[in-house]
């Protein structure tokens, strides 16, 4: 009886204790958004707190919950897949830039076709995912797999049910491709699917796909890897077979005129070059201008000017793709130049 | 002295009654606060949900419950897909549910062998305690997966020929979709509808049995004819329990429902229900409108399980009038 008492003191104490555990560590940045760079930021984080004691505190929480979350002011920083647009920034007095960037792939889930086997482009990517093209013999995917035993199986699309910004990239892609997408479908992180199952998050679809014979959905490149999914290649824009990698995704990137838009808002879809993935996305952070909590943003940019410098070869391992050398100093003089204090000094000093 | 020292007793006597009468309206007045309390819980639930919804419900009108088109590209929302899925899920779970809850109900209380009784009734009670996450996990990797490698193309098959069979269970069986959620709810709601009803069963007094055998009822006979009709409000009780269950369950039907956005005529076809909805796409939908016709999609779901728990009172009523008379 006695020892239980004191065990149950003793776990009371513990309980009680954590949140002054917690408190301790008030210097932790809080950011909440995207699901689609959460691998690569929990891995730069892990490897930030190591050399400076500083943690991160990252909710995958999708593009959508972390504008929600920075404009309500609960986090430090903000994630999305789908850049804000110039005046939706200006209003809320937020800054954008993005911080990496990764690819999108279509899996399939067929007996027999192994990883990079199957070949897809855009026109027949939409077709499957309006519902015209229903079967996986049709005649359009024969013409793009001559060698390729098809079987007549019907295709199971899987879609993400709830709103994501990787479904903003590949409805992006699919609008830029197909008219009839734009113009029935649309581009946006939910949309109204015209056939198929909806799977919550990356994982989810990447769980539905495994799980249903004859499936095809859309996941990051990194949950297919991990998952071991059947990937595709795809036919880009200038009509060449290209295979999802690292390189693919950078030569996506090569040619982007970031400062095009405001807030470095480039979609990367449907880019030009011979070797350039179509499904190619960045991602972007968010954060006040002028913050509140001035301490706390300056930490964030450290981290993030951290992460730049030193991130490379965490993000290639990943197969996600750092920004140009080019990029990041454009950014980190935008950060000199509007990110301030209360007193109008910039809250990050350059090296 | 002895006057003085009544006196005395009658004024402890006044202050101990005083004081008893004091804590007693403590009491009353304690334990009406705790029913007003959830009183006002229940309105402001009621009025919160009815101010987040009114944007929703003010631009779209009473064509929010009619439309099926759930567009957030264009803004445009309609609830009709899932309030068909909401009521088709929980109306096959219970129909399924009913009649093998009460069979094993009666095998319990009336055939089975006394010492198996209670490792049986246990296990089904057991099965109430499994979270829903368990049983959406299992839908997932197990259930859904079996069912689109057998029963599904076996039944698509089948009723190809026959004409409203065929659209009912049209294919291309996608292994998950409504009927896979109205399973694994059947399974759910078993437990509460088992374990309600065997409870019932038991209530039953031995002299009723005893007497109808007694003049030659065969068990079939007993419980058609003494048991169900003696416990039926309680029967009652446990499918609305087990309704409300099924109404209301998120996680288990968004792992296996499909979380489409249509009506459709076949039960094999992905749907959508709405709590599958608001768990679904709360956290990421932007926008006013948006947000506001998911709310919507709340009071909708209010609306329903308040009108079914109505129905059921009206029904017990009617039944307690009737064995009245």
């Amino acid at each position: 009886m006695n020892m239980l008492l004191r065990k149950l003191a003793l776990t009371t104490a513990l309980i009680a204790a954590v949140p002054f555990v917690t408190a301790a560590q008030a210097a932790d940045i809080s950011g909440a958004g995207a699901t689609f760079p959460y691998p690569i930021y929990a891995k730069w984080a892990d490897a930030y707190k190591k050399e400076t004691g500083i943690g991160m505190n990252y909710q995958s929480i999708g593009s959508g919950g972390g504008i929600k979350q920075i404009k309500a002011k609960t986090v430090t920083f903000g994630a999305s897949d789908a850049p804000l647009k110039g005046d939706e920034l200006n209003e809320a007095g937020l800054a954008q830039f993005p911080m990496v960037m990764g690819g999108i792939v279509a899996v399939v889930n067929l007996k027999d076709i192994k990883p990079g086997e199957l070949v897809l482009d855009g026109q027949v990517l939409a077709d499957i995912f309006m519902g015209k093209i229903t079967k996986w013999d049709d005649e359009a995917i024969k013409k793009l797999n001559p060698k390729v035993k098809l079987p007549s199986k019907a295709i199971a699309v899987v879609h993400r049910s709830d709103g994501s910004g990787t479904t903003y990239n590949f409805s992006y892609y699919l609008g830029d491709v197909s008219a009839d997408w734009k113009s029935k479908v649309g581009v946006n992180t939910a949309l109204e699917w015209p056939v198929g199952i909806g799977a919550k998050g990356n994982e989810g679809v990447a769980n539905n796909v495994s799980q249903t014979d004859g499936a095809i959905g859309y996941v990051e490149y990194a949950y297919a890897k991990q998952n071991k999914l059947t990937y595709t290649d795809m036919i880009n824009k200038e009509g060449k077979k290209v295979s999802p990698k690292a390189e693919a995704f950078s030569a996506a990137a090569a040619n982007a005129d970031w400062s095009s838009q405001p807030g470095y808002g480039v979609i990367l879809a449907n880019q030009p070059g011979a070797t350039s993935w179509p499904m190619t996305a960045a991602t972007w952070i968010l954060v006040y201008k002028h913050p509140d909590d001035a301490a706390a943003t300056t930490d964030a940019l450290k981290f993030f000017a951290w992460s730049y410098a030193h991130g490379e070869k965490m993000a290639a391992e990943l197969d996600y793709v750092p920004m140009p050398e080019k990029v990041v100093k454009s950014v980190e003089a935008m950060w000199q130049k509007d990110v301030t204090g209360k007193d109008g000094k910039p809250l990050f000093a350059a090296k | 002295m002895s006057a003085a020292g009544a006196e005395r007793q009658d004024s402890r006597r006044e202050r101990i009654v005083r004081q008893f009468a004091l804590t007693d309206v403590i009491f009353r007045e304690v334990s009406r606060l705790a029913a007003v309390v959830v009183l006002a819980l229940l309105g402001g639930v009621a009025l919160s949900l009815a101010l987040g919804s009114w944007p929703a419900l003010s631009t779209f009108g009473a064509g929010f419950l009619t439309t099926e088109s759930w567009n957030p590209v264009t803004e445009k929302f309609g609830a009709l897909a899932p309030i068909y899925g909401t009521l088709v899920t929980s109306a096959v779970a219970i129909l399924l549910a009913v009649p093998i809850g009460i069979g094993i109900a009666v095998f319990l209380t009336e055939l089975c062998p006394r010492p198996l009784r209670r490792p049986i009734g246990i296990a089904i009670e057991l099965l109430a305690g499994i979270p829903s996450i368990i049983y959406g996990i299992w839908g997932l990797f197990v259930f859904a997966p079996f069912l689109q490698a057998t029963l599904q193309p076996f039944v698509i098959d089948a009723f190809a020929d026959i004409p409203v069979l065929s659209s009912l269970f049209a294919g291309p069986p996608y292994g998950i979709g409504m009927l896979t959620s109205a399973l694994i709810l059947t399974i759910m709601v078993l437990p509460f509808i088992t374990s309600i009803t065997k409870d019932v069963f038991d209530t039953v007094p031995s002299i009723l049995k005893e007497s109808a055998y007694g003049i030659g009822c065969t068990t079939w006979e007993v419980i058609s004819h003494i048991v169900i009709p003696y416990t039926r409000v309680g029967i009652m009780g446990g499918v609305m329990l087990g309704l409300g269950r099924a109404l209301g369950e998120t996680m288990a039907v968004t792992f296996v429902i499909g979380n489409a956005h249509r009506v459709n005529a076949s039960l094999f076809a992905p749907g959508t229900t709405i709590s599958a909805t608001i768990a679904n796409e709360f956290t990421e939908a932007d926008g006013v409108l948006y947000t506001s016709s998911l709310i919507a999609l709340g009071l909708i779901l209010f609306f329903i399980t308040f009108i079914i728990l109505a129905l059921a009172r009206f029904m017990l009523m009617r039944i307690d009038r009737k064995a009245g008379a």
